[in-house]
């Protein structure tokens, strides 16, 4: 019989008052116990919602039946026949609108954990090693394949590659690989050890990473295909340049993108006292924004011991970020000032912000995106005193790639123009993730690279 | 990991490495610069490049010891290793079709100056250099210059060497003497570029400036290093480094450039301490 109870197992997390003072992981994972008991939860459809709703295709409930039957090493190869980076995903993936968000669990009560589940078996299985035996590494077909950074779609790709037997070189522009994963998503949310350990895994399997290198300065892709050998390359180089407010203030000392706060911490570890790296020390922080992107910038300003509040100019209901992420910075003490807009931003006589001026919003008619649109309420000005604002407003593509590659095609907002296929409009040349389709999630940029991986694979089979 | 090749300690606070980047020296040109890191702790710091040798795959930057970073770098010897070395990044100085150019260079800013016044000169130009120092004793590159500029004016706050004063003065009697310039390239301090900018202004010669701010991935992620240049956001690391000096909004630009300074102050002096005891 499956468990009928309409409620998901809850999560064992940090309290939030202990957590919102240190960079460790918040939530704690499920016991063994706790995963069949979820696990028992999944109906196993006949026809599976949840499959269609990843988009990696991950076969759910054939993963989710071998957790019932406690067999978690089994559960692992079926998720990792399609899924190269399940712990990673497990943690950082916005269920509630794929996997989840299609469960039928989900019409009265909960959905099943999809998402706490495929952390258990990846991180069950990254605990014990790979017993009866190392995998079996592929047989190499001879082919070279460049890849372009290092982030979700990047590896995803040189992962399905390097199984097939593809001598795959990743090139990274940073110190480190993992792209977004360590520059971006916060210590506490996804350990930088799991991103390392997928990376560990990939080299095991023949994927090169070579790190310092800038596609675009260091090397283009042109070199690498004439010069260096590459039969393909694939353009997983992610997304580029910070927005920012065209608002009067906008570069006072103490305005920074969230990109710039979250590499200071997360990459250069700035908030350990060894790190040479500089970071500010706010004490009452703005952040503008609601995706992923700001939360993960509030809940790193409120570990450094900031007051935070996040300004978002439409309301709860309509914040992009995951709807844990959002759970978690609630009870952390974050401060939501959602329906307003900054519209001026103050400083002292030494251009140190000292506030923000922001306007109340009310939501509209639908607009272009099906989202109400937020309207200003004329005359409702107010101000709040912080000494930081953080602008974490999306990103615009990377100019460096498409500036110097020949024939490279760019759609209007600077992306990478590619087919169904994933192909650009240069030969053998492929491109995924954000440096296509804009700030995106992890997941999306997985997907990306996982279908790079396969039209290269065709591409070069039928050479 | 990349070796350094070479170290030679031009004055006591100024000290050239050679190290060993093929992929960077392959690329190198001048105005453009590197990101380096020194240790598994280190930040990330944007140099200039100085010189380059394309057959030996070997970068030079010249480096003056101001912080905590470039004191530990300091230490290290020939034969030891950097951390990262990556780049070349930013876009080359443009030196070509002109006729008559003069290069301003400030302090450690004219190892950089020096590449492109070549450049210049290599390309056909005339070429008249401006250089500045607080003293005779930091005085670096003289002969070179020599060599490559038709005119050379060496300045020293306090008049230890070369004319007493300040570049912009000895810019001015270039000026005021009547010489025409298609272009005026200045890099250095930044309060030194600003007023390069204002002297210039006036006579409406386009004058370019190598900016130098704040930076940490420096290919275009971070948005540490944006500058408001004529109204419009510009990042320093893929947009420039080189930028026209009468757009750029110089005030802005100084105030940012001090957001750490504190922390860094503080950092320095740790570093400084450390090296201490362990002379001890």
């Amino acid at each position: 019989m499956p468990n009928m109870s309409l409620k998901k197992n809850p999560m064992p997390n940090q309290a939030p008052d202990v957590r919102n003072k240190n960079f460790d992981e918040v939530a704690l994972g499920y016991t063994e116990e706790m995963a069949i008991d979820e696990a028992k939860r999944c109906l196993n459809c006949k026809n599976p919602k949840c499959v269609n709703g990843c988009p990696v295709n991950v076969r759910i409930p054939e993963f989710i039946g071998k957790v019932a039957e406690g067999k978690f090493d089994e559960a692992y190869g079926v998720i990792t026949s399609t899924n190269s980076l399940p712990a990673i995903c497990g943690r950082v993936c916005p269920q509630e609108n794929q996997c989840e968000g299609q469960c039928i669990r989900g019409i009265k009560g909960e959905p099943v954990g999809i998402g706490r589940l495929e952390r258990f078996v990846a991180d069950y299985h990254n605990a014990q090693g790979h017993r009866g035996g190392a995998p079996a590494k592929p047989e190499k077909n001879g082919h070279r394949v460049a890849v372009v950074g290092s982030g979700p779609a990047g590896l995803t790709c040189a992962g399905d590659l390097a199984r097939k037997g593809y001598d795959v070189t990743v090139f990274e522009a940073l110190h480190l690989a993992g792209g977004v994963l360590v520059y971006g998503i916060p210590e506490f949310r996804l350990p930088k050890a799991i991103v390392q350990k997928e990376v560990s895994r990939l080299e095991y399997f023949g994927v090169k990473v070579v790190t310092d290198t800038v596609v675009g300065r260091t090397i283009t892709v042109d070199e690498l295909m004439d010069e260096m050998g590459f039969e393909a390359v694939f353009i997983g180089s992610g997304a580029g340049l910070p927005m920012f407010m065209d608002i009067p203030g906008v570069n006072y000392k103490g305005v920074l993108s969230a990109n710039e706060f979250l590499t200071r911490i997360n990459l250069m570890k700035a908030y350990k006292p060894d790190s040479d790296t500089p970071i500010i020390r706010p004490k009452k922080v703005a952040v503008v924004g609601g995706g992923n992107v700001a939360m993960d910038a509030a809940r790193c300003a409120k570990r450094l011991g900031a007051e935070v509040y996040i300004v978002y100019r439409r309301g709860m209901e309509e914040l992009p970020a995951r709807r844990e992420e959002v759970e978690h910075a609630i009870e952390e003490g974050i401060i939501f000032k959602t329906l307003n807009n900054p519209v001026e931003i103050f400083a002292d006589e030494n251009d140190n912000v000292n506030k923000i001026r922001c306007i109340r919003m009310e939501l509209g008619e639908p607009d272009a995106s099906g989202r109400r649109r937020p309207i200003e309420v004329q005359g409702s000005e107010f101000d709040i005193d912080v000494d930081c604002v953080i602008m974490a407003l999306g990103t615009s593509p990377n100019p460096l790639i498409k500036s110097t590659t020949k024939g490279l095609e760019i759609n209007k907002k600077g992306g990478i123009v590619v087919n169904e296929e994933g192909l650009t409009s240069r030969q053998g040349v492929y491109a995924g993730g954000d440096a296509v389709t804009g700030a995106a999630t992890v997941i999306l940029a997985m997907g990306a690279g996982k279908l790079g991986a396969k039209s290269i694979d065709e591409y070069l089979s039928a050479k | 990991m990349y070796r350094i090749v070479n170290k030679e300690a031009l004055k006591p606070t100024v000290i050239l490495y050679e190290i060993e980047a093929p992929m960077v020296a392959k690329k190198a040109q001048p105005g453009q610069f590197i990101i380096l890191r020194v240790d598994e702790n280190g930040e990330r710091i944007p140099i200039t490049i100085h010189d380059y040798d394309r057959e030996k795959g070997t970068v030079t930057i010249i480096v003056q010891t101001v912080g905590a970073t470039t004191e530990k770098l300091s230490h290290k010897q020939a034969g030891e290793y950097l951390q990262d070395f990556v780049g070349p990044l930013g876009k080359p100085t443009e030196t070509e079709g002109k006729k008559k150019v003069c290069v301003v260079g400030g302090g450690v800013g004219c190892a950089i100056a020096y590449p492109v016044l070549k450049k210049f000169h290599d390309s056909g130009a005339e070429v008249h250099a401006v250089v500045g120092f607080k003293s005779k004793d930091v005085v670096i590159l003289e002969d070179k210059f020599r060599a490559a500029a038709s005119v050379l004016k060496i300045c020293t706050d306090d008049g230890s060497y070369g004319q007493k004063g300040l570049v912009t003065q000895a810019l001015q009697e270039l000026l005021d003497a009547g010489n025409v310039y298609d272009e005026i390239f200045a890099i250095g301090p930044m309060v030194m570029m600003k007023f390069v900018s204002k002297t210039t202004e006036p006579y409406g010669i386009p004058t370019t400036v190598s900016m130098s701010p704040i930076m940490i991935d420096g290919t275009g992620m971070c948005g540490g290093c944006r500058l408001s240049v004529g109204g419009e956001m510009k990042f320093a690391c893929v947009d420039g480094p080189d930028f026209d000096g009468h757009k750029v909004d110089w005030d802005l630009a100084v105030k940012r450039n001090q957001m750490y300074r504190d922390f860094e102050a503080h950092k320095y002096e740790e570093a400084c301490n450390l090296f201490k005891q362990e002379v001890k």
